[in-house]
């Protein structure tokens, strides 16, 4: 790719009309919540915006956001506009390897110093001296705080780097935190989601670039364009939870009307996402058009959260053991209560004096 | 702590903590009533009276004409909420999901519209209680500290119930999370406040119609 070359020019050169880049505009103002009209002018501005140097550091992960990105449906403009910006250091996207590659970053952010976007998949783990994961002989909160250092903001990518993820899941044995428990000094951004949907990713990096600022954050730092309604908040399902229809079990008569999923485990009156309206694939379906719940995964602690066939209103632990110790402690104390009272009552029979009517004259 | 941690815990340890204070306190309570007991009534039974204490917990149960004329507030108001309260409780499918969850088995549930229609009358009922407790000199003069606690602890389920279903004043998540944390609170302080009943009512009713059976009373 030169390094020159504008979006626009590059999009071209992949054959891309502007008429598609028009579409993904208008898809991304929506999903960033501007009014239609921006989306000339997103993709005027867009398409004017010189290679903006990435970097992209990979910690804690599965690869599934990247692979989210760049696979799901082939080409997408959001994956050549990834392609576009991204490749100045990648570990599973970038040809070099070894010192080769760490050369790439170091390279990238001495040139860029202050500038340059830092997007971050996967948890980094501080336990044993953050052991549990290095790159190239150095652990990633190392690599982290370094890199952090001379960005002009960084891009959490997934519920791992936002919130933690499966690394942190319950007992935590790597000792893993997101990206905003160690960089205090930069604007982070949280793009959650196991993985994130696309567009969600590549709609964070168009606004930054063409307003030069991350879009605005709601108390969890993610942007609220994309993340301020729930799931179940836009399920088309939803009338039939408001009619208490419920699919009971995955191939049931309920199930095949397209009722509602909550009994089944549907985590999506609790999940911030824009599934419901963005989509996946080219904009097919989302899980529960396709028969499943929503499995919550753009919210911190997911898979903390019970099975994800268990409702929502069900208890998380079993109560039978809590419930065993407390019924024989309540009967220990009980059987206490009563002798005591029993003592009393004795006492008080054997303290008691008779009456005569010598007494009352007296 | 955020919403969904604060749900977390509402749902795992705080649920399991509630249900323990609540088993011991009820249990406790439970056998402290009965191991107070009564003297022995040793004049022979009034004939005819048989089964006295099992129907009066029926007869107790069905307003008395004379009383129903004078205090009807208190009798339509007492039963709209009683009755409300436990629709909305048992007959609502995420609740029965809960039960499920619990107890193993469950039971068919109402349509949601018709459980929030009744939950909606249980909320205007019991503030209508409150408003004639306030209202009413006798009553006013009878409340204690006590008896307004009863009524916000009971309320508190139902009125954060309906906003959550409703998705009103709070997010939903935060929302719920209130809604079973104020359960909680009411399991916790069910066997320590008049709230009680909820074990003893029949049984009183039972004992309070086999004494007076046993004296001869006519039921
Ligand atoms: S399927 Fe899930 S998100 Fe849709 S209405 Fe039911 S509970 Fe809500």
């Amino acid at each position: 790719m030169k390094e020159q070359e504008t979006l626009a020019e590059h999009l071209r050169r992949q054959g891309i009309s502007r008429r598609s880049f028009l579409k993904f505009c208008v898809a991304t103002a929506s999903l960033l919540g501007l009014p239609p009209g921006m989306a000339p002018l997103m993709a005027e501005t867009l398409g004017k915006v010189r290679r903006p140097s990435v970097i992209w550091l990979s910690f804690q992960e599965c690869t599934g956001c990247t692979e989210s990105l760049t696979r799901s449906h082939s080409p997408t403009l959001e994956s050549l506009l990834f392609d576009f910006i991204s490749l100045d250091y990648h570990h599973t996207l970038q040809a070099a390897s070894g010192e080769a590659a760490e050369r790439a970053r170091e390279e990238a952010m001495k040139a860029n110093y202050g500038k340059y976007l830092v997007l971050v998949d996967g948890s980094v783990p501080l336990g044993e001296g953050g052991a549990y994961s290095t790159i190239a002989g150095r652990t990633n909160l190392e690599m982290l705080e370094e890199t952090a250092k001379g960005a002009a903001a960084l891009i959490a990518i997934g519920t791992c780097s936002s919130y933690g993820g499966l690394p942190y899941a319950h007992p935590n044995p790597t000792g893993a935190v997101p990206v905003s428990a160690i960089v205090k000094d930069k604007p982070v951004v949280n793009v959650p989601g196991c993985p994130p949907i696309p567009l969600a990713i590549t709609g964070v990096v168009a606004h930054y670039l063409m307003f030069g600022a991350l879009p605005e954050l709601d108390e969890k730092g993610r942007p609220l364009s994309i993340y301020g309604e729930t799931i179940h908040d836009r399920c088309y399902r939803r009338p039939f939870y408001d009619q208490g229809k419920f699919a009971k079990t995955f191939d049931d008569r309920g199930a095949r009307a397209g009722w509602c999923l909550y009994e089944l485990g549907c985590k999506g009156p609790t999940t911030h996402n824009a599934c419901a309206t963005t989509k996946w694939n080219g904009g097919t379906s989302f899980p529960i058009e396709s028969g499943h719940g929503c499995l919550g995964c753009s919210e911190p602690d997911f898979w903390d959260a019970g099975s994800f066939y268990q409702a929502l209103s069900t208890p998380l632990s079993s109560l039978d053991k809590a419930a065993g110790v407390a019924a024989g402690a309540g009967v220990a104390a009980g059987a206490a209560i009563a002798v005591h009272n029993r003592a009393a009552k004795r006492a008080a029979k054997a303290g008691h004096q008779a009456v005569t009517v010598n007494d009352l004259e007296k | 702590m955020s919403d969904m941690e604060l749900l977390l815990w509402a749902r795992g340890p705080g649920l399991q903590g509630a249900v323990a204070v609540f088993v011991a306190g009820m249990a406790l309570r439970l056998i402290e009533i009965y191991s107070l007991g009564r003297k022995r009534d040793l004049s022979p039974a009034r004939p005819g009276n048989g089964g006295a204490g099992w129907a009066t917990i029926i007869t107790r149960s069905i307003p008395h004409k004379e009383l129903l004329r004078t205090t009807y507030l208190t009798y339509i108001l007492g039963y709209t909420f009683h009755i409300g309260l436990f629709v909305t409780l048992l007959l609502f499918a995420p609740h029965i999901q809960l039960f499920r969850g619990v107890l193993g088995f469950g039971w068919p549930s109402l349509p949601s519209p018709v459980v929030d229609a009744v939950a909606l009358v249980s909320i205007a009922a019991l503030f209508g209680m409150l408003a004639y407790r306030l209202y009413h000199p006798v009553k006013r003069f009878l409340t204690t500290f006590g008896d307004h606690a009863a009524w916000l602890l009971t309320m508190l389920p139902l009125l954060t119930g309906y906003l959550a279903f409703h998705h009103l004043l709070l997010p939903y998540t935060l929302m719920l999370a209130v809604h079973i944390l104020s359960v909680e609170l009411l399991l916790v302080f069910m066997p320590f406040t008049k709230l009680v009943h909820v074990a003893t009512i029949f049984i009183s009713r039972w004992y309070n119609g086999d004494m007076l059976g046993h004296k001869g009373a006519r039921l």
